[in-house]
């Protein structure tokens, strides 16, 4: 039985309706603790603006944001501070992880800092780049915004499927090479 | 610069006193014992009105080091541009110094970095506490024999999921 439609209305699935309102209107929480966070203002700024794709408003106040970007290495001691504030946002919501740091620690692969915010934290988008370029940045808000389009349901399913699909990696630390202890005098003119 | 005669006046005044020198820095090795007194001494009777430093340095492995520490003190005159540099070598297991805050308040903080750092401990400090690593941070680890990649420290955090409604 066809339903006589008038030309001017489209009929979708409230589930697109829903992601495609969403995805114009990312509300990004910038989370700039590095070099990366310069290149983040680059991106908001007028020469590459943001705001082309709906995601200009950035947002101070973790309660009224639905993505944040984490830009710049994360240390241990900040770490209960981004989780927190992961944790302050509501619903739907999304992460990128913007530069090698935020990513994988990058180079400094030293006891304070954290070796990935993936460890701790669901992530979306990763950025490559030390720091990435604003071009890149975009890239990852276009790939996300298409990520929601195709995979978004009103009622979050998707994240539930996506955390049985991605187990917890297993948090182990690298063996740690051990330096023989040296005793309270040294020995005198030995190169060891 | 040093000027000579306080170095003169320091070596007169305390026992086992070495200096030396090397491109214009002079470097003042200072018994333990005495650094309370000569840091006294070169700010009331020589001018030093101004710590610009306090730091550490570990020896382990060094080649031709004697002791594992070295603590540094890096004083400077306001009036007279004069500067001078005092080492203190500590060994394990004693590693402790008196405070220099009496003398100068800004000793606090740059002495509880050293601490955070190299668990030197200062007598005397009014707060010893950590001031750049959290608080449950266990080493110490700016000394040469801690590991590059940490102790676990990295990992001791909740993995946060999102709230599957």
């Amino acid at each position: 039985m066809a339903i006589e439609v008038p030309e001017n209305v489209v009929v979708s699935k409230l589930d697109s309706l829903a992601n495609w309102c969403r995805k114009n209107s990312l509300w990004p929480m910038p989370f700039a603790t590095a070099c990366c966070g310069i290149e983040l203002m680059a991106t908001a700024a007028s020469r590459h603006d943001l705001a082309r794709f709906g995601a200009e408003v950035m947002r101070f106040s973790p309660r009224q944001c639905d993505l944040m970007i984490v830009a710049g290495r994360v240390v241990m001691k900040m770490l209960p501070v981004l989780q927190r504030i992961w944790q302050q946002m509501p619903e739907p919501k999304w992460c990128i992880s913007m530069g090698a740091c935020a990513s994988t620690g990058g180079v400094f692969d030293t006891y304070s800092v954290v070796q990935g915010i993936d460890r701790f934290l669901p992530v979306d988008m990763y950025v490559p780049g030390c720091p990435p370029r604003p071009e890149q940045l975009i890239q990852a808000v276009i790939d996300l915004q298409d990520e929601i389009q195709r995979r978004g349901t009103l009622s979050g399913r998707e994240f539930q499927t996506r955390a049985r699909q991605e187990p917890k990696r297993a948090l182990v630390e690298l063996p740690i090479v051990t330096v023989p202890r040296g005793a309270g005098r040294l020995s005198h003119g030995t190169l060891h | 610069m040093t000027d000579p005669q306080t170095i003169t006046a320091l070596s007169s005044e305390f026992a086992g006193i070495s200096t030396s020198e090397f491109r214009g820095e002079t470097r003042v090795v200072v018994p333990r014992e005495s650094i309370y007194a000569v840091l006294e001494f070169l700010r009331d009777k020589r001018g030093f009105d101004f710590l610009a430093d306090i730091t550490c340095v570990d020896y382990l492995n060094y080649r031709d080091a004697e002791d594992r520490f070295g603590l540094v003190y890096v004083l400077a005159s306001t009036a007279s541009n004069e500067r001078v540099n005092l080492r203190v070598f500590l060994n394990e297991p004693d590693l402790s110094v008196p405070s220099a805050v009496p003398l100068w308040e800004g000793a606090n903080w740059m002495e509880r970095e050293v601490w955070d750092m190299f668990g030197i401990r200062f007598e005397g400090h009014p707060d010893l506490r950590r001031i750049l690593l959290p608080d449950e941070f266990t080493a110490h680890p700016l000394r040469k024999d801690y590991p590059l990649q940490g102790r676990g420290e990295r990992h001791n955090f909740p993995v946060l999921q999102r709230a599957t409604s």
